[in-house]
């Protein structure tokens, strides 16, 4: 019965999404108060019932209903609860719920804190916002239905796939698509904006913290999945360059690209164009990665079971949205104008050369990632590609542009004076200069990426202090406490994700440096050294789980003689799909990781292990999180919560003029 | 105008790839091996090792020649299609088992049954490189000129035994 419910609330929901779909932006093209207030109840409706239909299948999962095919599919009477929970986007029909699900959260937001928008903009985005969800429902309902029953039903499922039993799968695929679905909202304000013909600096104002929160979900997302592929997968790499990371990489790089250029369009009312491709480019982004993982087209550790018809499906949806908004863009983007102009030396300059460069970068993924795609289809041979490629197209790209990261926030707007900023930058650059070159004869190695790496690090952070100081210059204050107190929470917002990428740098640079790994087998009681550790061996032992059966490894770890800690990696055998799991045992540090994965058994009670010193690794994640932090403190500045604020003072009565729409 | 046409432009040719991708296999990866005279060998046999498993003796057949191993998982997967292949008696299926420990390959067979004419052995897995094994298992058809005609990685299903196999092996057959 429950199942039932939950589909029965998905068809009405696709209703309604019609209804959003359709009548606002026809109401707000013929000017009609009545059809565009339509689209905040249908927007909260939706909101409701694909809660509803979500809460659906959870529940199905909580009860083990095994009549549920999707239900026995991935999950097992012995999986425990919060897994099963997990479970609900741990394939295709129940992911793509959480994609709408979320979808509609965002809408929900949109109702919410949108009463500062006038009317017809308003209706128009929850639109936009509607025909999307409408075609994803629609997706749903037709050939990836979650609560399709299965009868007679299975005595028991078929449980969860050992590799996403993990609490990285509890928190990484809701914040990605968080951050993924996140960008429909600016997408939508771009959209709207375009029917409108009103691309104005009030657009990019209200586009920039919904652009932030997303993006900020998604660099949480994506550092998430990166961490969890470190310790689950069991060969202690943080990046692979697999198609499904780089599906998600590539509206980070196109989001990072959009915050920037939202900031021009906000302060300076250039770059409206620009901007409105760049948002248009990271939704399409988002529904590109969905349409790499769910056809098949790609093969990668992520993709799900294929069916043609879905990929078909997918494609044509892909081919109506983007091509849809990119003809629109096409037609009425002429008409937009340019904004103020710049010169050659200026905030706006870097800041667009920035962009470039992150658009490139997101331009060369997409080439790698879809390349073998390309040749085969031209019947060119097959071919993957890898790492290497990644490698050497990204550190040249990604140089200047954290060189300019250095510079853009000192430079004026409109036009700076290169030797001004010269003078101001010196000894910033003396000091990161010489300490790059220096520190890795302190390290005890030198290698010109390792001195890279160190410089571009600590390029940002001179920078950032050069720039706080210059800022603190300008302000009368009593102490310089309350001289940085008064500096707007956007600029330090600013200032910590930048020293983000510094503290991500040094992450890569030292793991990549330094990072010492040994295959080995080991006898019990016999040592291994590595990176200053001592790890013995003290043999293995049979544990119990839940749903799997364990040898336990059981290593004592020591310095210089001193103990430090005991690590336990596993290897599991996951009983019902006979498939064996690889548990590394890491000891996190703000130095250094140690990382230990059982190999396979040998005679004796001997086992193959894999020994890991990596320094700094965590430092990778860290700056990730610092990142998003800072996106998060932007968004909390003063001035949007006094826009806020006075929406809430204005609010009910304040009925915005209506303006015309197309013209 | 014809700028902001661009971006357009560029998705089309991407749609227009994705197409024809969702009409490919990314997991089929061609044998450079197939369309080539099959790598000779001459291995001791598995059941009786003073007798020799050569190739060049099967000339004038179409058969079968299945990589396997007693520690691989795919292969307990695959043994039942094996064995019903055999039963039905279209086509000889000969074995190779492959970086194997013979004890533990006899015992594999006794207890699962033995599909194989015979089975040769290559304990360094030195045949497997001559032939592009990836892993096991893996199935090659061999046509009566000693030609590989076909190569399938992973383990065979019913589908693809009764879909390409037996109609590849008949069509071989009957030249």
């Amino acid at each position: 019965m429950i199942p039932e419910v939950g589909h029965f609330a998905l068809i009405l929901a696709l209703c309604v999404a019609l209804v959003q779909g359709v009548f606002p932006i026809y109401g707000a093209a013929a000017g009609s108060p009545v059809l565009m207030s339509m689209a905040k109840p249908a927007a909260r409706a939706q909101f409701l019932l694909v809660l509803i239909a979500f809460c659906c299948l959870g529940y199905a999962f909580a009860e083990k209903d095994f009549s549920v095919l999707y239900v026995a599919a991935n999950a097992n009477s012995k999986l425990p609860l919060h897994y099963r929970l997990a479970a609900i986007w741990g394939a295709h029909e129940g992911s793509l719920l959480l994609w709408t699900f979320i979808l509609t959260l965002w809408m929900m937001a949109v109702t919410l804190f949108s009463k500062h928008l006038p009317e017809a903009m308003r209706a128009r985005i929850l639109g936009v916002m509607g025909l999307v969800s409408l075609g994803f429902l629609l997706f749903m309902l037709t050939v990836s239905n979650p609560f399709e029953r299965l009868i007679p039903a299975a005595p028991d499922g078929r449980d969860l796939n050992p590799l996403l039993q993990d609490p990285g799968m509890v928190m990484h695929p809701p914040m990605l698509y968080m951050g993924y679905v996140g960008f429909s909202v600016a997408f939508a304000f771009a959209i709207a904006a375009l029917l409108g013909g009103n691309l104005d600096a009030a657009w990019a104002r209200w586009s920039r913290p919904w652009t932030t929160v997303a993006w900020c979900f998604l660099t949480v997302g994506i550092a998430l999945g990166s961490g969890w592929a470190y310790y689950e997968l069991g060969w202690g790499g943080w990046w692979f360059w697999d198609p499904v990371e780089n599906a998600s990489f590539m509206p980070w790089l196109a989001g990072t690209a959009l915050m920037h250029s939202l900031a021009v369009t906000d302060k300076r009312g250039g770059f409206k164009v620009w901007t409105v491709l760049l948002a248009i480019m990271a939704f399409s982004l988002s529904l590109l990665g969905t349409f790499l993982v769910r056809s098949g087209v790609l093969t990668s550790v992520h993709a799900f079971a294929t069916d043609p018809k879905r990929g078909l499906f997918i494609l044509v949806f892909l081919a109506i949205v983007i091509g849809g908004s990119l003809l629109l863009y096409a037609w009425r983007a002429p008409r937009v104008g340019l904004g103020g102009g710049f010169d050659l030396v200026s905030r706006e300059s870097m800041l667009l050369a920035n962009n470039v460069l992150l658009v490139v970068a997101m331009g060369s993924v997409l080439l790698g990632t879809l390349y073998p795609l390309f040749l085969d289809a031209l019947g060119l041979g097959k071919i993957s590609v890898g790492p290497p490629y990644f490698d050497t197209v990204f550190v040249p790209l990604m140089t200047p542009a954290i060189f300019l990261m250095g510079i853009g926030p000192l430079a004026q707007w409109k036009r700076a004076s290169l030797p001004a900023l010269a003078m101001q930058l010196r000894w910033a650059f003396g000091v990161s200069v010489g300490t790059a070159l220096l520190l890795p004869f302190v390290l005890g190695k030198w290698t010109p990426l390792l001195s890279l790496g160190l410089l571009l690090s600590l390029w940002i952070v001179t920078t950032t202090v050069a720039h706080i100081r210059e800022r603190v210059s300008h302000l009368v204050g009593n102490s310089l406490l309350s001289c940085l107190a008064a500096l707007p929470r956007a600029y330090w917002g600013m200032v910590l994700a930048h020293c983000g990428i510094a503290v991500f740098i040094i992450g890569v640079t030292m793991v990549k440096g330094f990072e010492v790994e040994q295959d080995l087998r080991m006898n019990v009681g016999e040592t291994a050294t590595i990176g200053g550790y001592t790890f013995r061996f003290d043999g293995a032992q049979e544990v119990k789980g839940p749903n799997y059966i364990a040898a336990r490894g059981i290593f004592n770890v020591t310095k210089e003689g001193r103990e430090v800690t005991m690590m336990y990696p596993e290897k599991r055998l996951y009983a019902v799909q006979n498939q064996a799991m690889t548990e590394a045992a890491i000891d996190s540090g703000l130095l250094r990781d140690l990382y230990v994965s059982l190999g396979e058994p040998l005679e004796d009670g001997a086992w193959s292990v894999r020994l890991y010193h990596k320094p700094f690794i965590d430092w990778i994640w860290g700056g990730c999180l610092i990142m998003a932090l800072g996106g998060l403190l932007a968004v909390s500045d003063r001035r949007y919560r006094l826009a806020w604020r006075r929406e809430r003072a204005e609010a009910p009565e304040a009925l915005q003029p209506l303006e015309k729409g197309a013209a | 105008m014809k700028r902001f046409l661009l971006p357009v432009a560029i998705f089309a040719v991407l749609v227009g790839f994705l197409a024809v991708g969702l009409t490919l296999n990314p997991r089929e990866i061609p044998s450079p091996l197939v369309g080539r005279v099959a790598p000779d060998f001459s291995l001791p046999q598995l059941h009786e090792s003073d007798k020799v498993f050569s190739p060049k003796e099967l000339a004038g057949k179409v058969w079968l020649l299945n990589f396997w191993a007693s520690w691989c998982n795919g292969c307990k997967e695959e043994h039942p299609v094996l064995m019903r292949m055999a039963q039905a008696g279209n086509v000889p299926i000969y074995g190779m088992d492959y970086k194997d420990r013979r004890d533990e390959a006899l015992t594999w067979l006794r207890r699962h049954g033995n599909p194989y004419v015979l089975t040769g052995v290559d304990e360094a897995g030195r045949i497997g490189i001559n032939y592009g094994v990836y892993g096991v298992p893996e199935t090659y058809v061999i046509d009566k000129q000693g030609v590989i005609r076909y190569k399938q990685i992973g383990p065979l299903d019913d589908e693809v035994v009764a879909k390409t196999i037996i109609p590849l092996v008949k069509e071989l057959q009957s030249k």
